[in-house]
This record gives C-alpha cells, structure tokens and sequence, in this order.
C-alpha cells in the first residue's frame, strides 16, 4: 500500500498558492476559476549525486555538465526557453545535439498552448533515450514558483518563471557543492539560459545569469556545421508576445448581405456558381460561372472566404489585370498545416499562412501564357450552403489527451475523406475512442474569427480499413440512399410475391390485354457473368422478304411500379441502382429487379419489345413497340455468346440468331462511326474476388471487351434512338430524354497545347466526327496503350451526358455528342435507372396502350424528377468508382505485403514539385512528389531532375515506371496510394 | 482551457502540483455556530462547507416520527456563489436532494438512534465552496458536527474519493480531475473497517475498482487521523477553559487524553 499523506498549504500564503481568475465559456458565459496549488521542497533537480535532493536516482543529468562547449569550460547545462521549441524543434530533435538540457514546466505548458502537434513532439523528445533531458517541475518547486504580477502579460510571467528557475539552479548547483577547506574551489558548471527573445536575454543579464541564443550556442559548437543547417530561418527576434491577447481578429471578410447579393447577381456585377475545391492545391478553388468561358479562379483563403465544396456563391470577379493562371503545385493541407492547434483559432498565428502564401506568389511570379490565365475574383456572400455529413477521421496529433478514459472534452480536427474538404474542428468528449475510427461528422458553423469550419460528431461508422465502415462510408460520402426499403414500399409488390407467374392466355385477363404473345420467339440474353437483373433480351429472324426481324426486349417495370406509389417515388429518389464492387445498392425492391422483371431464361415474362424490320445492309425500315409476353430462352455471358458464336459446329435457330445479331451490330456500329460517333475510352478495371463470401480481392485486371459486348451495345442505342423519336413525336414538351453537349472548345486547348508540344499532333476539335478521326490518329507506333490514353484524357475534356425534358431546352441542343445521335434516351435499363421507367410509361402512352399519368405532363414536374435522377446518377459513378479504387488499393496491399509493385505508368501532368501519373494496369491516377527543388518548365510540360551529375527529363506522355504502395497515414489511418518513380530515375531521393 | 491542463503529467505530479497519493490541506473549524448543538467547519482543498446539527430533540412531524428510533433529517443547501458560475440552486433540486439522501443514509448505521425514539435530529449542510469532492467533504464535516454534538456514534465516518487516470489511481480529485476521470466516494469506518457507503457516477473498469477501494479505504484512515486531531484539540481546549475557572491541571489532562485516545 503506498503511504497516503495529507499536504499542507499554509492559509497565509492563500496568494502564492491560490489562483483566481476568470474565463469565458464556450456559450460566452464569464465563470470565475480558483486553483490552488501545493508548493514543495522535494522536486528533484535531476543532476546526479545531488547532496540536496533526495529521490535522485533516475536524475539523467552529469553533476559535471556537458564540457564539450569550448565557451563554457567549466561545463554547462542547457535551459532552453519556450520559443526554442516553438521555432527550432528540428535542431532540438537532432540526435548531434544532446547537451544536457534542462526543461522547465513553464515551458512545456507554454509550447502545450500554443502547438499540441509540437508539444507531442516535445513529450517524445524528452522520454528520447539518446537525450540528456531533465524535466523540472519549477511551478511546484516552492523557491522557484512565480505568481503574475499586476500589469504583466502571461508571457513575461512565464519569462520571468524560467529566469527564477535558471538562478536557482545556478545557486542550488553551489549549495550542493560546499566548499572543502583548504582546498581551492573547483569551477561549478553553470546553466546557461538559451533564448532568442532578445528581452529576455537582456533582462537575464541585467541579473546576472549566463545567457545565449540558438545560433551563438549552435555556432560556438565543435560539430557546428551539420546543425546550422538545422536552424530555422532565424525569424522574429522576440515572439509574438501573446497571441491570445491579440483578440480574435477577423480572418475572413463578412458577407453581404442577401438582397445586395441577389441584387448583384441581377445585375451581372457579381456571378454565381457552384464553387469546385482544388484537390492537388487547398489554397486554390474555382467557381465556373456563365459569364465567363473559364471558370473564375479564387487564390488564397480569404478569396475563398469560407465556401465549401459545392456551396452556391457569389462571386466578384477582378481586373482584368490581376487575372492569373491557376498555381502548378502541388500544396497538401495536412504537410502544410501539420502544427496548427485545434483548440483555439485565436492561437493560430500567421506562420504557416505566409509559407503557404510565399509558394503562391513564387508560382505566380512565373509568367505564364496569355492564354492560360483565367479571370480571378472572391467570394462575397454564400447564396446557398450545400452542407451535408462527412466522412472523417480524427486527427490524431490534434489530441490534448489519447489516454482512452478521459471523458473531459477537446478540441480536436477531424480531416474529410474527401481531399476537396478542409479539416473541421470538432468538440467531442470521446475523442480518444474515435482515433482509427471513420465518423461522420456535420459543419455546424464557419465563423469569420476562426480559420476551419466547427463541426460535431454523428456516429463513428467503424474501424478504418474494415469493409462495412468503408463501404458504408462510401455510400454516405455521395449520397447514396441505402437503407432498406420500408413496409409501404415493399406492400406495393405483388401479393404473390416469388410464385407471380405470367397468367394462362386469356384476352380478357388485364395481364394480357394488348400485349402479343412471343413467347416462340427464339429470345435469348447477353449479360456479364453473375448479372441478376437481366433487363434486356434480343431476338433475330430472317423474313419471308429478305429483311431481318430484330428485337430488343425490355424488362417491363411500368407494368409492376404505378406512378404515384410509394414505390414509385422510393425509385424515384433513389434514381439509379449502385454498384459497388462487393455490392448492389437496387433502385427497386429485390422481388422485381432480380426475379418478377428480370427476364430470366424458361420463365414467361412480361416485356416491352422494340421490333425493327431491318434491310440486310442494317438500315430501318419499320419500328413497332409493343407490350408482350416472351420467354427467353437462354441466358448467356459475353464470353458464352462468343464462344457459341465462333464455334462452326453449332448451328441451331439461338446461334443462328445471335450470329445474325452480330453481323447487324457490325454493320450499325459502322454507320454510327462514319456519322461521327467517338469511341472513347475510359480506365476500367475488374477486381477479382476471391470468393463471394470473403470478398477479399485477389488482383485487378482490366475489363475485357467481347464482339459480343458491342452486339448488345449497339441493339440498345438502337433501340433507345427509336424510342427517344417516337416518344418526343408524341410529347413534344415533355418526353425524357437524354443528351450530351458538345464540349467548349477552350476544355481542349491544353491537351491539344501538350499534343502539339510533345508529339507534334494535331486535335481537331470542331466536330465530334473531326475529333474521332484526329483521335485515330494518336498513334505512336512505339506505345501502343499512347492512343488509349489521349483517348482518356479526351474524355476528360467533355462534359457528362443528362437527362433532360425535352420542353426545357432549345431543339438544336437534344444532340448526343458522344453517340453523334440527334435525339437519345434511355429505355432499354428500367430495373436500374429510374429515368427508363419514365421513358416506359411514356412509350406506352405514345402507342396506346395506357393513358399517360397526369404528372408526366408536367413539364415542371419531369425536370424536377430528372434533375434528381441527374445528381444520382453522378453521384454513383463516382461511388462505383472509389469502391474500386477501394478494392485497386486493398489488392494493391495484398500484393505489396509479397513484393514491391512496379508498374508502367504514364505522365500525365506536371507540376513544379511533382508529376502526376496514370497506372493503366490499375486504373488510378496518382501523384510523384519530389521534395527537392526540379526545374519545372511549364510551356513544355516537361521537369529535369537533377539525377547523380546528369539530368534527366521526363515530360507529360513519357513512360515511367512507378513504385506503388499503400501508405497508412499515421494521424488519420486513411489509407492512400503512394507513388514513388523507380525510372529513369527513382524519386524517393529527391 | 480545461482541456489544456495535463490530469497526470509525466513527471507523476498533478495539476495542482500533488501526487497520486497526496489529498489536499484539510482544515477543521470545531467553534460553537449560533443555537446548534453541534457544528464543524470543515475547508478541503477549496471545498467549504458548513454542517449544523441540533437535535436530538422532539420530532416535529408526527407522521415521519419512529417510534422505536429517531430520525435522521438531513437539509443541504449550495451557495450560488460556491461554484465559479453563479448560479442559484434551490432546495428541490434533484442534485441536491440526491446528495442529502446520501448523507442521511450513510449515517443511519452509525448514529444509535434507537438511544432516543420519537425524536429527530436534524442536520443542515451548507456547501461555501465546491471544488470537487464535495460530498466527503459533507460526510466528514458531518460526522465533525454530530461528535461536536455529543450524539452517540458507533463510529467515525471518513469519505474520500478516488478516480483513475489511465492506469494509476488518483485519491481526492478536484472538480478539473472529476470532469476528466471515472471516479468512486468511499465512506469508511475506520474502527470498524465497515464502509457505509460507495457511490460512483461513472463507469469504472471493474479490475481497477479493487486497487481503487482498497486504496480510498486507506485514505479514510489517513482523514480520520486529521479529524481525531481536530476533535482532541478542541476537547483539550474545551476542558482547559473549563478547568479555567476551578484550577489549573495539566497532568490531568494528559490523562483524559489518553483515556479520550483510547475511544475515538
């Protein structure tokens, strides 16, 4: 049992001992505070074989001093103040620099206030074994307590604290060394006092006590050289006296207010956007405004002013004279902000403001082309914020305290997910408990006064790196509505439920009423492996006349969804299925998407047909649509239907058909090119799964395209093209349909600038036809994947296909760009794209078969319905995507656990200080950052890279290898893909 | 602000500049209060409170009245000026009357109320100062006033509290401490070695609370020790100015002393 004492405070010193006063709460109340504390005589001194301490058994310190500092012959110890750790934390880190060091109390709480990244930096420092560091505890020493002093600022109390502290250890060194008789006493080490605040020095002197700056110290050393390198920029010379009482200034300017703002953009004296974070630069974020061709750039914080990725705002735009170019580096807010304190923005000082502010002005000074500058302007008001719950972790160097039972609250940030994010500041009494953990957490408020936005916590969403908190999370990060679907819905399905079958023929039966009976057609269906929710079948015949029958079968999804339903309006807003790469997210409940509407092989289903009489050279000379009941009757894969197709053994009626398809398909692909249809490319890649069950990813590999992929691609747009005609013949105002504009010419200009510079090729841009017969041209004999990637970056420079209401928009603009279709929709995907139930409906009014519900008269109506469809249409691309590159990244680190994986990559983009590259193997794009300074010219796109006396230069479209890893970032466990060049040249070094 | 402040640092002091082990400076004030039979002014670290008793003396209410026993009536009120908010707290407030319920079942064991049926004593508890500790700083002031009272008690009772931080057992926390860490009251007596009461509000992990306990029940033994001190003291005092009028004896009292030793 340990001796449990009471301590005594003598009542008479209530004013050494106690502390009065007041603070404000965070709801702006005052609150007076009274602390008291316990003063004593046995805080050890920590020197070795001290006479007057007592407990000093673990002291680290020599009794004799360091005697290796040529002006301090008698040996020295080292009291270092406070800015020393605030400015030279790398120098004090070193492990050539270990004199005996003494730090006072004072000085950790006072780095403790102003940087927790940096007092954690401090704490590991101290507890370093290769360090002489002794701790003095002097605040609770009795002789070496100071109290503040009317009229004097925290920071000259601390001042005059570690003073005191530093003459008494001069004395105490003395005391504990009393003088032998008769023997000369021997020089006592002294303890020097390190300090770059002048005040302080001199008034140091002025008592009598031995004091030095860093660089005297560093430069008076033996081994000078290898640490002047690690002096920081000797900034100020006396810190900031305290920030805190500077107040809470202003960071960012007001906004103005509504009507002046609404008022402005009336007026076209300011525009209004959504606003689009840079994601490779935090300081730097564009608003793509009508009013300009380029969307209007915004540089620096404050321009920002607080808008959030996707925030509608106003903006006011510049001078033509101060318009830039957008900066080429590459600035990571976590490596530049990795110091910056959570806990009170009034703390936050200009230091790392202005480095990231001098790197803007040094890419700025570079001039640039005329033509590559953009408008530049800033925010002056939020017209409306498109806030919504985002996936986070806690940042772990943010912490005041990880010890896992403390309940009290901190201030802690917790960085998004999402790079287009900046950190939120977050107030939890948890936050122990969250670190490793992915959280969603809600922007509450920015102020003007605080530099991040505050936020609190929803719910943690489980470990980092687990698949359900990953892939829940991913479906949070964009939206996707996931949760099951709810008892009203699920009663709008057949009663039936699984045994629904198609009824006995009977004219009078509602289920058969105008449908025509095909069930003897020979149906088949081409899917890719393992699909469920078949939607489209197709049939071929050849007629009496010499033409063909072809037919493309559609689930029939109206049939079973009646507008106005709850079901309806659940697959309404959901808008899309999602797919993800270890699972489906169904638009519609899973009774209807992967068995009543699916149209499975030896089962009757009910379908809508699109049936076409085709010349043997594929062109149209009849469309009919029709309700009908058919039974497929084989379901293939792309690879099944190839092989069946290729084998000259077979030749039953199914592959006679699907021969016949094919050679169709050919013949339409063919007019589709010579009408200027573009092929392009996008990087798509297959995880392979190990097993449904564990879904642990064994490798990616890239898609494999079939004959047969492009026969059932073409019978769609076929098929989608009829549809989209027939259904705007009959509602001119409303019918839905989809479009894709042609790109604006300036999107080009920069590849077309790179095409140029670095292959001497030509885009031609003025029609897509143009563009598909330039593209064919990208070829490079000795890069055969170089075609491809012009290809992907192509796709890169247009805009994305949506849908439209064919009432809302001007008749020349219903184009499909891509497909070089006048007119387009979507009909043949009803079990996974709501927009083809739409079109369903539609196409069943047009030919008679139900009266049109009122609601899709409406025009208003339509455009609200698709402009939901639009957004989640987009939004579960992207989450399709990230779950692959989830899976790329997990496979990656399965693979890297083995070996290093080195891969071909191409560059794609370079900037000052780093080069972005395209892994076409993997589908990812990622980043090679060098640290050392390269030569960067921009109008070439090329860097030199000085490389062991030669330089090497690698442009935009070079082959590279890179070395890809799966990094866990310490502070927030999100796990990112690190490049690194291994050739030419490997970066690491650089 | 609070959050800033290290519970434990590395150096093994707390934030007040204690150790682990150290409970902060007790003060105890015997002196006669007003009308009340019995009173303690009991000051711990910045926690003050004040605790009256009168009684025992004949109950007022019928209807609560024992036939058998007497009753133990414990009032408490805070100061609006105890805490650093000002704050005006009234009698019903759940709190308070939680904490009250507290005191008068941890002394319904000790007082021999069945010395006096149909009475009522009554114990009114006046918190000056709060912070932390504040309801073993109630039971210790208590148990000062009630023996200042001359009511028979079985024993002393010593409250103290105990949390843990981390791994490492902190006793006497101060409100900062309490915020921060899961933490216990214990109530001991300390002849007897019976703990009469344990409370906690929060959840400790169950293979600490053995260490915990055992340590808080420790302490008691240590706070009974100042308040023995404190009730010899003013017995002696007492006696002293009693013998004051008669004669002087100093010798006598060294014997009483003993005799007093010997029973509390």
């Amino acid at each position: 049992m340990p001796e449990i004492s009471i301590r005594k405070r003598p009542r008479t010193e209530a004013v050494v001992t106690q502390r009065k006063f007041f603070k404000k709460t965070a709801r702006g109340k005052v609150v007076k505070v009274l602390r008291e504390r316990y003063l004593r005589d046995d805080v050890a001194c920590g020197m070795h074989s001290c006479t007057l301490c007592a407990s000093s058994q673990d002291a680290v310190l020599p009794s004799s001093g360091s005697l290796d500092h040529p002006s301090f012959p008698s040996g020295h110890f080292v009291l270092p103040d406070t800015n020393i750790f605030l400015s030279q934390m790398d120098l004090m880190e070193s492990p050539k620099f270990n004199p005996p060091t003494i730090i006072l109390q004072t000085v950790m709480e006072e780095v403790r206030h102003r940087s927790l990244p940096l007092y954690n930096r401090l704490k590991a420092l101290v507890k370093a074994d290769d360090k002489n560091i002794w701790v003095f505890y002097n605040e609770y020493r009795s002789e070496t307590a100071v109290i503040r002093e009317e009229g004097e600022s925290p920071n000259d109390r601390n001042d005059r604290g570690i003073r005191k502290a530093t003459s008494w250890y001069n004395s105490h060194l003395s005391l504990a060394r009393p003088p032998v008789r008769g023997q000369s006493r021997p020089p006592l080490p002294v303890v020097v006092l390190m300090s770059d605040d002048v005040a302080n020095r001199q008034k140091a002197e002025k008592e009598g006590l031995s004091c030095v700056s860093v660089r005297k110290y560093v430069e008076g050393r033996k081994d000078s050289n290898g640490l002047l390198d690690l002096l920081a920029a000797a900034g100020s010379d006396n810190l900031d006296p305290t920030p805190a009482a500077a107040a809470r200034q202003a960071l960012y300017p007001d906004y103005l207010p509504t009507t002046t703002l609404l008022a402005g953009v009336k007026s076209g004296r300011l525009h209004q956007g959504h606003f689009n974070a840079n994601q490779y630069n935090y300081l730097e974020g564009s608003v793509p405004v009508p009013g300009f061709e380029k969307p209007v750039l915004l540089v620096g914080r404050e321009h920002m002013n607080r808008a959030v990725q996707g925030d509608v705002v106003a903006v006011e735009v510049f001078d033509e004279k101060d318009w830039k170019a957008p900066a080429d580096e590459v600035v990571d807010q976590e490596a530049t902000l990795k110091n910056d304190d959570a806990d009170d923005s009034e703390e936050e000082t200009d230091d790392d403001e202005a480095l990231a502010e001098q790197k803007m002005l040094r890419a700025e000074a570079v001039k640039r082309a005329e033509s590559s500058k953009q408008p530049t302007g800033r925010v002056v008001g939020i017209i409306k914020r498109n806030w919504r719950s985002y996936v986070c972790h806690i940042d772990s160097t943010s912490l005041t305290s990880t010890n896992p039972t403390s309940l009290s609250q901190q201030t802690v940030f917790a960085t998004p997910v999402s790079r287009l994010l900046p950190r939120i500041r977050l107030r939890t009494r948890q936050a122990p408990a969250l670190v490793g953990q992915k959280i969603l957490v809600t922007i509450d408020r920015w102020e003007r006064t605080s530099r991040y936005p505050e936020g609190h916590f929803v719910r943690a969403l489980g470990k980092v790196q687990s698949k359900e908190a990953e892939q829940e999370s991913l479906l949070l990060e964009f939206d996707v509505p996931y949760r099951p679907f709810g008892k009203a819905i699920l009663d709008c399905l057949p009663v039936e439920g699984d045994n629904w079958v198609v009824p006995p023929k009977n004219p009078v039966d509602p289920n058969w009423k105008d449908r025509e009976d095909l069930r003897d057609l020979i149906i088949c269906s081409i899917d890719p492996p393992g699909c469920q929710d078949i939607d489209d079948a197709l049939h071929a015949r050849r007629l009496p006349n010499g033409n063909i029958e072809a037919g493309v079968h559609i689930a029939d999804v109206s049939h079973f969804v009646h507008p106005d339903t709850p079901m309806d309006s659940e697959a309404a807003a959901r808008g899309t299925t999602v797919y993800l790469v270890d699972k489906r997210i169904d638009m519609l409940p899973a009774l209807l998407g992967t068995n009543l509407c699916s149209l499975r092989p030896h089962v009757e289903r009910l379908a809508f047909s699109v049936i076409w009489e085709l010349s043997p050279d594929a062109k149209i000379v009849d469309v009919r649509f029709t309700k009908s009941v058919i039974a497929s009757k084989s379901a293939f894969t792309y690879e099944e239907a190839q092989i069946r197709k290729d084998d000259p053994g077979l030749s039953d009626e199914l592959t006679e058909s699907i021969r016949l398809l094919n050679d169709l398909a050919r013949k339409l692909r063919e007019q589709r090119m010579a009408a200027g249809a573009l092929n392009l490319a996008s990087p798509e890649v297959k995880i392979q799964l190990d097993s449904p069950e564990s879904s642990d990813p064994v490798d990616v590999e890239q898609k494999e395209l079939r004959e047969t992929n492009s026969l059932v691609e073409e019978f769609m747009l076929l098929a989608n093209i009829s549809v989209a005609r027939k259904i705007q013949e009959t509602f001119p105002q409303t019918a839905v349909l989809r479009r894709h504009l042609p790109p604006p010419r300036t999107n080009f200009e920069k590849l077309q600038d790179i095409l140029r510079r670095r292959k001497g090729m030509t885009l031609d841009v003025s029609s897509s036809g143009a563009l598909a017969a330039s593209l064919d041209k990208c070829v490079d004999p000795n890069e055969p994947a170089f075609n491809t990637l012009v290809r992907i970056m192509a796709t890169r420079c247009m805009l994305s296909a949506e849908y439209f209401c064919s009432g809302s928009v001007a008749r020349d603009t219903f184009g499909h760009y891509g497909l070089a279709s006048p007119i387009y929709t979507h009909f043949t995907s009803p079990i996974r794209r709501y927009a083809d139930v739409l079109a369903h409906r539609q196409l069943a009014a047009a030919i008679g078969y139900a009266p049109l519900h009122a609601s899709l008269h409406s025009k208003s109506h339509v455009e609200r319905v698709l402009e939901v469809v639009n957004k989640r249409h987009r939004m579960a691309q992207m989450a399709s995507r990230a779950s692959v590159e989830f899976y790329v990244g997990l496979a990656l680190k399965a693979r890297s656990s083995k070996a290093t994986v080195i891969e071909d990559a191409y560059v794609i983009r370079a900037f000052r200080n780093g080069l972005g590259v395209f892994v076409s193997r993997l589908g990812i794009e990622g980043l090679v950052t060098f640290k050392h300074e390269i030569q960067f010219d921009a109008d070439n796109y090329t860097i030199t890279v000085p490389a062991g006396g030669q330089e090497i230069t690698i442009s935009v479209f070079d082959k590279v290898k890179v070395e890809v890893e799966v990094e866990q970032d310490k502070n927030t466990q999100r796990g990112r893909v690190v490049m690194a060049l291994s050739q030419p040249i490997d970066s690491r070094s650089l | 602000m609070s959050s800033r402040i290290e519970i434990l640092n590395d150096g093994g002091y707390r934030s007040d500049g204690r150790k682990q082990y150290e409970l902060r400076d007790i003060t105890i004030d015997l002196t006669q209060q007003g009308t009340a039979d019995g009173s303690a002014q009991l000051t711990h670290g910045l926690t003050q409170v004040l605790v009256t008793v009168f009684g025992p003396r004949e109950a007022k209410m019928r209807s609560q009245t024992l036939h058998d026993r007497a009753v133990l009536n414990v009032e408490m009120s805070v100061a609006p000026f105890s805490t650093g908010e000002r704050r005006k707290r009234s009698r019903a407030d759940r709190r308070i009357l939680e904490m009250a319920a507290m005191i008068a079942s941890t002394f319904e064991p000790v007082v021999q109320t069945n010395l006096y049926p149909r009475s009522q004593i009554d114990i009114y508890v006046h918190v000056l100062q709060q912070d932390g500790s504040l309801l073993p700083a109630c039971i210790n002031a208590t148990t000062l006033a009630l023996v200042t009272a001359g009511v028979p008690l079985l024993d002393f009772v010593c409250a103290v509290t105990g949390g843990v931080h981390s791994t490492s057992p902190l006793l006497d926390l101060t409100t900062l401490e309490e915020n921060d860490v899961p933490h216990m009251t214990v109530a001991v007596m300390p002849r007897t070695r019976k703990v009469t009461l344990v409370t906690m509000e929060t959840r400790l992990h169950v293979e600490r609370f053995r260490e915990l306990f055992e340590l808080a029940c420790e302490a008691g033994q240590t706070i009974h020790r100042e308040m023995k001190y404190a009730v010899k003291d003013r017995t002696v005092a007492l006696v002293n100015a009693m013998d004051a009028g008669s004669k002087g004896g100093a010798a006598d009292d060294h014997d009483r002393d003993v005799v007093m030793d010997d029973r509390i």
